[in-house]
């Protein structure tokens, strides 16, 4: 295998993990939302800047993939 | 490889550019911006206090209001309940005074009685002894004619005295 | 009228898009196969004038039409400049420009002087030029001049807006201050007030106003199909001289507490206090690294995605998939044109809760 390719293997699986961390993230926003409508600004809010903070984990994945490839 | 790595040209251009950006617009459009609106809001703000403090005020008067009229209220209710005593209280004073007048007549008019009464009874007295003496004289006139008559008359006549 | 102007622009935005992309990919592909990861990789880059148009392609008459943009270099024998046009649109060091004793070609959208004796240029097997070296070199390349076209929109924008607040009697906003006032105090209270606090916020205002509109204004130009691929948000050396901005403000309005947090953490034993150091003085360097990756990452990955998607039908070589391609890359787009005001909004909070934690005061 070809240092490209294990890569975007290594990309691949960086976005796996964000994925599920900001899945989760949202679902529980949304579950919180649900039940208190009245703070929903505030939940939607700090749901993006930890959904930021989830991405940027995976991003450095992505850039050592970039490094590489 | 290449995509990551800061390149000195741009970095260059960008510290510069920014920083003047930055500069500009603080003096600019920051500035006036934010003093607008920070104006503007406490502008609204001070409003609003004053419609708090004007409404605060309003319930106060209001109150103020109700506290004199209750307080008239009062007032008058004493003032009548004050009146009503006093007109009891004239009426029981008059009762009394006249009673106490009425009383005093009566007893003036008992003593008045009772001189009286006393005078006619010494008046009837005298007049009972002098008309005694005159009868008397009379009968002693028509009777002293004998002795023996005579002593009779001042025996009875004693007697009678006695009974008086 | 506003709303309609505005729909038509789109319209035409839109329409201008598909013709550059369009056009850039069958200049690369005119003779070899075509490489959509070239392709891709010259759009996101940084290059030296801005190429807008080819008329006529791959006939005699084939036309570039392009904006050249200055070169300026610090070589050994001082200040050399000269237009980007003098390469003629050529990108493979074939083009020789000879200028103040120096001879230049431009290899891959990165000029190299070529040695004293050397004629052409030698490659090792990563094409990496071996007979060549790069100068110092601080030209006006398109991200550059798109930097000073957004600052120069900026500018006129936000000063107009402030003379109509100057003009108005009582504060009230009119014509552009109107659309420009909601997004500022959008950034005061929920960015600044929240995350600094109500009595420091201030002094950060300017600092995160700029940071939150040039971001911002410069996702949506990287957007703009007619700037042809001005990515300069998706730029590291962009992202890198912002972050570094949020870096020294944090350590330079750092107080006693957060110095404390630093380097004697309150309220755990001594040896874990002695552990927690080293991850501390990281993680000062962490969160501005972080901001950096992250704006440079999302912007290029969606560069890089709206490309890939229009690089199907030429990979695929058939005309049927252009609409599954146009279908999913305008459907990108506009995720892409959320992503635009997000990533400036998430570059902005995460700065002012970074100043939030180095002015917060001890709360015990």
């Amino acid at each position: 295998m070809t240092i490209t390719g294990i890569a975007a293997i290594g990309a691949g699986l960086a976005v796996i993990g964000a994925g599920l961390g900001i899945g989760k993230i949202g679902g529980q926003a949304m579950d919180a939302m649900a039940r208190q409508p009245e703070i929903h600004g505030k939940i939607q809010s700090s749901a993006l800047i930890l959904a930021a903070f989830v991405e940027a984990v995976a991003l450095f994945g992505v850039v050592v993939a970039l490094l590489q490839g | 490889m290449d995509l990551v790595t800061p390149g000195f040209g741009l970095v260059f251009w960008t510290i510069i550019s920014f920083l003047i950006l930055l500069i500009v617009l603080r003096k600019l459009a920051w500035k006036p911006i934010l003093g607008a609106l920070s104006d503007r809001e406490e502008g609204i703000q001070n409003a609003l206090d004053a419609a708090e403090k004007a409404k605060l005020e309003m319930a106060n008067l209001n109150a103020d209001n109700e506290r004199l009229l209750q307080e008239a209220r009062a007032e008058r209710e004493t003032m009548m309940k004050e009146a009503r005593e006093i007109k009891s209280k004239m009426i029981s004073d008059a009762k009394e005074e006249a009673q106490a007048e009425a009383n005093k007549t009566i007893a003036n008019a008992q003593t008045a009685i009772e001189s009286e009464k006393k005078a006619a009874i010494s008046e009837l007295k005298s007049t009972v002894a002098t008309l005694s003496v005159d009868i008397a004289e009379k009968m002693v006139k028509g009777q002293l004619s004998d002795k023996s008559k005579q002593l009779e008359l001042v025996n009875s006549m004693l007697n009678d005295a006695k009974l008086n | 009228m506003q709303i309609t102007t505005l729909r038509h622009l789109v319209t035409i935005l839109f329409l201008l898009f598909s013709i550059t992309s369009f056009s850039a990919e069958k200049s690369d592909g005119k003779d070899e196969k075509f490489d959509a990861k070239k392709m891709i990789m010259h759009h996101v880059k940084d290059a030296y004038g801005m190429h807008i148009v080819t008329l006529n392609e791959g006939s005699p008459e084939e036309k570039h039409i392009t904006l050249p943009l200055p070169i300026i270099l610090w070589t050994d024998n001082g200040l050399t400049t000269f237009m980007s046009s003098e390469f003629h649109h050529d990108y493979n060091g074939e083009v020789i420009v000879e200028k103040n004793g120096g001879r230049f070609v431009n290899v891959h959208e990165k000029v190299y002087q070529l040695e004293s004796g050397a004629s052409s240029v030698q490659y090792d097997e990563e094409h990496h030029p071996t007979n060549a070296a790069k100068p110092l070199d601080i030209s006006i390349t398109r991200n550059v001049f798109m930097m000073w076209v957004s600052i120069a929109i900026l500018i006129l924008i936000f000063s107009a807006a402030a003379r109509r607040y100057k003009k108005s009697t009582n504060n009230l906003p009119s014509g552009i201050a109107s659309f420009v006032e909601p997004i500022v105090v959008f950034v005061r209270d929920e960015i600044a007030r929240p995350m600094i606090g109500e009595t420091k916020y201030k002094k950060y205002m300017p600092y995160l106003l700029t940071v939150f509109f040039f971001i911002w204004i410069n996702n949506i130009f990287g957007l703009i199909p007619i700037f042809n691929g001005a990515n300069l948000t998706g730029n590291i050396s962009f992202t890198f001289v912002l972050a570094l901005f949020t870096f020294i403000i944090t350590n330079l309005s750092g107080n006693r507490n957060y110095w404390k947090h630093i380097f004697w953490m309150p309220g755990v034993p001594v040896p874990i206090k002695i552990f927690l150091i080293p991850i501390e003085i990281i993680g000062i360097f962490t969160k501005p690294i972080s901001l950096m990756i992250r704006l440079f990452a999302n912007i290029t990955a969606g560069h890089i995605i709206i490309l890939a998607l229009m690089s199907l039908i030429f990979i695929f070589e058939s005309v049927w998939v252009s609409p599954v391609s146009v279908f999913f890359s305008l459907f990108i787009t506009l995720i892409e044109i959320v992503v635009t005001a997000i990533q400036a909004y998430i570059f902005t909070i995460l700065s002012a809760l970074y100043f939030g934690m180095a002015t917060e005061e001890a709360h015990h």
